[in-house]
């Protein structure tokens, strides 16, 4: 297939002697030896392309130049050297003129910051771009609606974006993008700004559109596990360098220098997520007067085998097993004296769940996770704890919270 | 020190030189200037702001009053107004509002364009920045002999003068409001491929708006000070009155007078401010303000 677009050497070097820095970046100078002699390299000998359908992340830290890449895509920034083909047209060689047609015709935006015109509704702004075109104004404001629906702001047309929360702002942004029908969009830290459950679910409805009106997207962020979730592909950016191009799995698994290794390893899961993240509140629990018939109802009731008992002060007391209570039910005790295991792991909150393995591979039950006073604050069952390992929205929803 | 140490810089004889190279060389163009700003613009004006009955205009300065800002305003016009009759100075402020509309529309006129270039480009701005700097700094009387000169005594040399000394905040306002409107937003403009002109006209002057109406006010207030100096060399209105009532040592005159210029200049400094107020942005940000 065609790629939609394609970036072909591209170099983007600001200050003095731009063409000649170029040169020197060619025959191998280092960005910090230009930056020496007052020349900034932002983008440096990026080559990639992108197919239709396809939503492609260009990852980096602040300062890696993807910003920069971004827009030389739409020719807002003009390429030092190199070409940039939109739809098989070197944009580098059209006029301004031109140049506002491709961007007006092929390429829509988002913004980090959503830039909104304050003064415009909500309406009049996601149908800026089609007004810029020069759509009719039934048209345009019938289309501008639809964008609206499309995003979730059926009825929001005439508020003013000042009246909007930062996800629906943004929200707002996408439509102004999505209404002008362009095939690719550029989206530049377009979730950066949203707080981070409002940023998933952006991020799901982004997917979502892109299913159903399989657009082309360039997405630029500084979130890993953003490029994770979004990246058909991802490139990773270091100091104006494309260092590695490839799906998660391919970045995750053989990433391919120290930088992007180190970088994975940053967001190994395990290490960021500690045991309060993963527990769950117990289903039930048990308290420490009751007797064995007690137990025995509450395990029937919840499809038990395993049951945590704890004091009036929800202190843990220790754990009882279905087997052991039946034989006590059986036995007519009246108390759980002999059948309560007190000599069992517990983790506390803080503890990383690559350190939770452990202990939960000695444990027969799932593990208890311990808060002040040594209080029952929730358990984490060894299923949960594998699931923490996928990159899953529940658990990265804990997280965010 | 010795004075003849630096030899002497006649910069005062130069400007005069050119100003007499001026008024030889450009009367035509002098005497049209004249005409346009006295017998076209301010006699008519003038005439027709008088002709109107005072109780009449003040009722309806103060309904502008109401309608722009409140009713408190409106009745505080209404009153103030009445004042001015009361004093006996209705013909002459009514001439100084017509000065002052007359400079303050020319001064805008020229401000704006001048912000605006200034505002898309640095070199430009470098430029009329200190010229800028020049005219507001330069005390305002200096600029009354080179158009006396020009343009003789009557009202045209105090409207030129008060042109060329009010026009400085006009041009700095525009130009900071439009350099303050967020880049992004701007971009934004250019990523959906809108060519220069509309984002000018679209995005930039809107977003700008209340910076821009805060320079026209500035522009009122000192053509309205600049006028009543225009006294001097014969514009008439208040400022006649003012400088009469100095040359002659009256001090009911003077006071009086200069208490209609205070009331003209209440008047009109509230009006345009509230009509900053009323731009599109300014009654987005309103509206959108937290309750509280």
């Amino acid at each position: 297939m065609t790629p939609l677009i394609r970036s072909e050497q591209t170099f983007k070097v600001f200050g003095r002697g731009a063409e000649d820095a170029v040169d020197k970046l060619r025959a191998g100078a280092s960005v910090e030896e230009l930056r020496e002699v007052g020349i900034t390299a932002a983008v440096i000998d990026a080559t990639f392309d992108v197919s239709p359908g396809e939503i492609f992340v260009v990852m980096g830290l602040s300062g890696s130049g993807k910003s920069t890449l971004l827009r030389m895509v739409n020719g807002l920034l003009e390429p030092t050297a190199g070409s940039m083909y939109i739809d098989e047209e070197d944009i580098t060689k059209l006029s301004a003129k031109q140049l506002r047609r491709v961007r007006s015709q092929k390429v829509s935006m988002v913004f980090q910051h959503f830039a909104l015109f304050p003064h415009r509704t909500v309406g009049e702004n996601a149908a800026y771009g089609l007004e810029v075109k020069g759509v009719g104004k039934t048209e345009r404001e019938a289309k501008a609606a639809e964008a609206l629906g499309m995003v979730g702001l059926d009825g929001w047309g005439d508020s003013l974006p000042g009246q909007l929360s930062g996800g629906m702002r943004q929200r707002v942004g996408l439509a102004r993008a999505l209404a002008c029908e362009t095939q690719i969009m550029l989206m530049d830290e377009a979730f950066s700004a949203l707080d981070p459950l409002i940023r998933r679910e952006m991020q799901d409805q982004l997917i979502e559109l892109q299913h159903r009106l399989d657009k082309t997207i360039l997405f630029i962020t500084h979130d890993l596990n953003e490029a994770m979730r979004l990246g058909d592909r991802i490139a990773m950016m270091r100091s104006g360098s494309i260092v590695q191009i490839g799906t998660a799995e391919q970045i995750l698994h053989d990433p391919a220098n120290d930088y992007v290794a180190q970088f994975v390893q940053d967001v190994d899961r395990t290490r960021i997520l500690t045991a309060s993240s993963v527990m769950e509140p117990p289903v039930a629990v048990l308290g420490s007067e009751s007797g064995p018939m007690a137990a025995h109802k509450l395990m029937r009731d919840h499809q038990l085998t395993e049951l945590f008992v704890v004091d009036r002060d929800k202190r843990l007391r220790g754990v009882v097993f279905a087997p052991d209570i039946a034989q006590a039910v059986h036995n007519g005790r009246s108390d759980l004296n002999d059948v309560l295991q007190t000599d069992i792991a517990t983790v506390t909150r803080d503890v990383a769940i690559a350190d939770l393995f452990s202990e939960a591979a000695q444990s027969r039950a799932a593990l208890p996770v311990l808060g002040e006073g040594d209080r029952l604050d929730g358990v984490i069952p060894i299923v949960t704890l594998l699931n923490a390992l996928k990159v899953e929205p529940a658990v990265h929803e804990r997280e965010a919270v | 020190m010795d004075q003849d140490f630096l030899p002497a810089l006649p910069i005062g004889d130069w400007f005069a030189a050119l100003v007499t190279w001026v008024s030889d060389n450009l009367g035509g163009l002098l005497s049209l200037i004249g005409f346009v700003l006295d017998d076209l613009l301010y006699e008519h004006l003038s005439d027709l702001l008088t002709a109107i009955p005072p109780l009449i205009m003040a009722l309806a300065l103060g309904l502008l009053g109401f309608f722009v800002r409140g009713w408190k305003f409106g009745l505080g016009s209404l009153i103030g107004m009445l004042a001015i009759q009361a004093m006996r100075w209705w013909p002459e402020s009514m001439d100084t509002l017509a000065l002052v509309l007359i400079a303050a529309f020319f001064a805008t006129i020229f401000a704006i364009p001048i912000g605006i270039a200034a505002a898309r480009n640095s070199q430009v701005s470098g430029v009329v920045r200190p010229i800028m700097d020049f005219m507001q700094t330069m005390p305002a009387f200096v600029y009354l002999i080179p158009t006396l000169f020009f343009f003789g005594i009557g009202a045209t040399p105090g409207i030129v003068a008060t042109i060329i000394f009010a026009m400085a905040p006009g041009v700095r306002l525009t130009e900071l409001g439009i350099r303050q409107v967020d880049p992004e937003m701007v971009e934004a403009g250019h990523a959906f491929g809108a060519p220069p002109k509309q984002i000018l006209f679209r995005i930039q002057i809107p977003l700008a708006m209340p910076t821009i109406m805060a320079g026209i006010n500035q522009v009122i207030m000192l053509s309205l000070s600049m006028v009543v100096i225009a006294g001097i060399v014969g514009a008439g209105g208040l400022g006649g009155a003012v400088y009469s009532g100095i040359t002659r040592l009256d001090i009911a005159k003077g006071f009086s007078a200069g208490v209609g210029v205070v009331i003209l200049a209440v008047y009109l400094d509230r009006l345009t401010a509230a009509l900053g107020s009323r731009s599109a942005v300014a009654k987005a940000t309103k509206k959108t303000a937290p309750a509280h």
